[in-house]
């Protein structure tokens, strides 16, 4: 091997972590945003019509379970805007990390969403009620019990006096709706929405309102964060008139 | 006075040297200083943590007792030549390793979940299920184990001098006779080493576990699991079942550095 040969691969993975240091083009950085895996779709939305009506603005969204991001923003992740699938998540993140976390505004509710059970695509099983998820026959999983879609599961089966073995702790709803998909399990308890944006490949039952939890999806700028201005500006297009109409296409309801 | 070999940058060397050292003794410094000193021992004895120690090393155990069953015929047949079609199948056999356990999870899904390919005949016929079962989690960890024990068996089995075997069938011993009495001792060395890390790799394995086998305390919540729920829940705890899994993966390493074994 030439010298020159050898020193190929070298500059190649030179120009390689360079570029994945410096974020190429305006100088601005790109706001992080953490947003509960059951916001995924549409923050999404919301984040791309964000960035058309500013130019020059960047957002860098990031979704998972609720009580993932918190550990993340507790370990020192410098997220701007917060967005959970509760308000206990916040208030709890601002309590352990006040420094890193505190937000100049207090946390606002933008959505609501509330619990549907989700089964297999045409419900195989004749799931009807919540009851039927306590039946023998019916393989169900929840989130754990430390994200927000799986303290309200486990709030909505006490409420109707359901015992479910859940068969694994899910770690966000998406992993949930996922199994039900791919046929491991036959029902699981999720958001509207989560149903709403893998439909038609699973079907959803309707929780009726007595048993139902309806949930409250809150949004805070973090004093932590890379990018305040950016931050404050995507929390107000969020509960903005057009940042109200995408989620609402997405099957979330008003604050 | 340089010891004759040495390079003449040697001291220059040692710059990087350090540099790599920190990179693997900071992380491992970090869990030690931020470890609960005082709660460590009630944390380490609680229940759910002894449950994630038992199920993780009878887990790993079968998967690597698995690993070697099915292992050994496969890397003798290996070793056997250099044909086209035994390429393919080290390539196959050694894709667990290089791919994102993630993906090896999803993979086993399609395979032997419900639906899956074989996974629907296996529930038919024999009523088995697998995702979410203790059997689940060692057929995810044999998976990602296996290739350790296949790749390590084979190389041994590749350097083992086939005259011994010559000279054992001259002097009237059989094949299977030759193949236990002759081979299995002289490459015995390889096969332990690939055993041990068949099974410390097994000890660490998440990603293919909890997308196949899920996350339920007792039957599928390995400790990697384990200290995946506790970040979320109680980050102390997390700690010490990180420094247990470091201990327990440093004994395992000490095992092969120094070969504690019977009849060496």
């Amino acid at each position: 091997m030439t010298a020159r040969a050898r020193i190929l691969p070298l500059l190649l993975a030179a120009a390689w972590l360079c570029s994945c240091c410096q974020k190429p083009g305006t100088g601005r950085p790109p706001a992080m945003v953490f947003a509960a895996a059951s916001l995924t779709a549409a923050f999404r939305a919301m984040a791309a019509e964000f960035e058309r009506q500013h130019p020059g603005s960047k957002l860098d969204l990031h979704c998972a379970g609720t009580s993932q991001l918190v550990r993340q923003v507790r370990e020192g992740a410098a997220a701007s805007v917060f967005a959970s699938a509760d308000l206990p998540s916040i208030e709890q993140l601002v309590a352990a990390a006040p420094t890193a976390a505190l937000p100049p505004a207090p946390p606002r509710t933008f959505a609501r969403n509330r619990l549907t059970i989700v089964t297999g695509n045409g419900n195989p099983k004749h799931i009807l009620t919540l009851a039927d998820l306590g039946r023998q026959d019916v393989k169900v999983a929840l989130c754990g019990p430390q994200v927000p879609a799986g303290r309200y599961a486990r709030e909505a089966l006490a409420k109707a006096a359901v015992a479910v073995q859940s068969v694994s702790d899910e770690p966000d709803v998406k992993a949930v709706v996922s199994k039900v998909q791919l046929g491991e399990i036959d029902a699981g308890v999720v958001y509207v929405t989560d149903v709403a944006g893998a439909a038609p490949m699973v079907t959803a039952v309707t929780i009726p309102e007595q048993h139902n939890v309806v949930t409250a999806c809150a949004i805070a700028v973090l004093s932590g964060g890379n990018s305040q201005a950016t931050g404050a500006a995507f929390v107000a297009f969020v509960l903005s008139v057009d940042g109200q109409r995408i989620l609402q296409s997405f099957g979330f309801e008003p604050p | 006075m340089k010891p004759p070999g040495q390079h003449p940058a040697s001291r220059l060397l040692l710059i990087p040297v350090a540099a790599a050292v920190l990179l693997f003794a900071l992380p491992l410094l970090g869990l030690l200083v931020r470890a609960p000193w005082q709660q460590f021992a009630a944390q380490l004895c609680s229940p759910p943590v002894l449950d994630a120690l038992w199920l993780s090393l009878q887990c790993a155990i079968a998967a690597a007792a698995l690993s070697c069953v099915l292992g050994l015929p496969l890397a003798v047949w290996l070793a056997q030549g250099a044909t086209w079609s035994r390429s393919c199948v080290r390539i196959l056999v050694t894709l667990p390793m290089v791919l994102p356990p993630v993906v090896g999870g999803v993979a086993l899904l399609l395979a032997y979940g419900r639906r899956g390919i074989a996974g629907g005949a296996l529930a038919g016929w024999l009523g088995i299920t697998l995702p979410f079962t203790t059997a689940g989690v060692v057929l995810a960890e044999t998976y990602v184990a296996m290739p350790f024990f296949v790749l390590t068996a084979e190389a041994g089995l590749r350097s083992f001098d086939r005259r011994y075997a010559l000279a054992a069938a001259t002097l009237g011993a059989g094949p299977w006779r030759t193949f236990w009495q002759v081979t299995v001792p002289m490459v015995a060395p390889s096969l332990q080493a690939g055993l041990v890390v068949a099974c410390a790799r097994a000890l660490g394995e998440f990603g293919a576990t909890i997308t196949f086998a899920g996350n339920l305390a007792g039957r599928t919540r390995t400790v990697p699991l384990a200290v995946y729920v506790a970040l979320e829940t109680e980050p102390e705890g997390a700690i010490v079942l990180s420094l247990l899994l470091v201990v327990l993966s440093a004994v395992m390493l000490l095992v092969l550095r120094h070969r504690w074994w019977p009849g060496r």
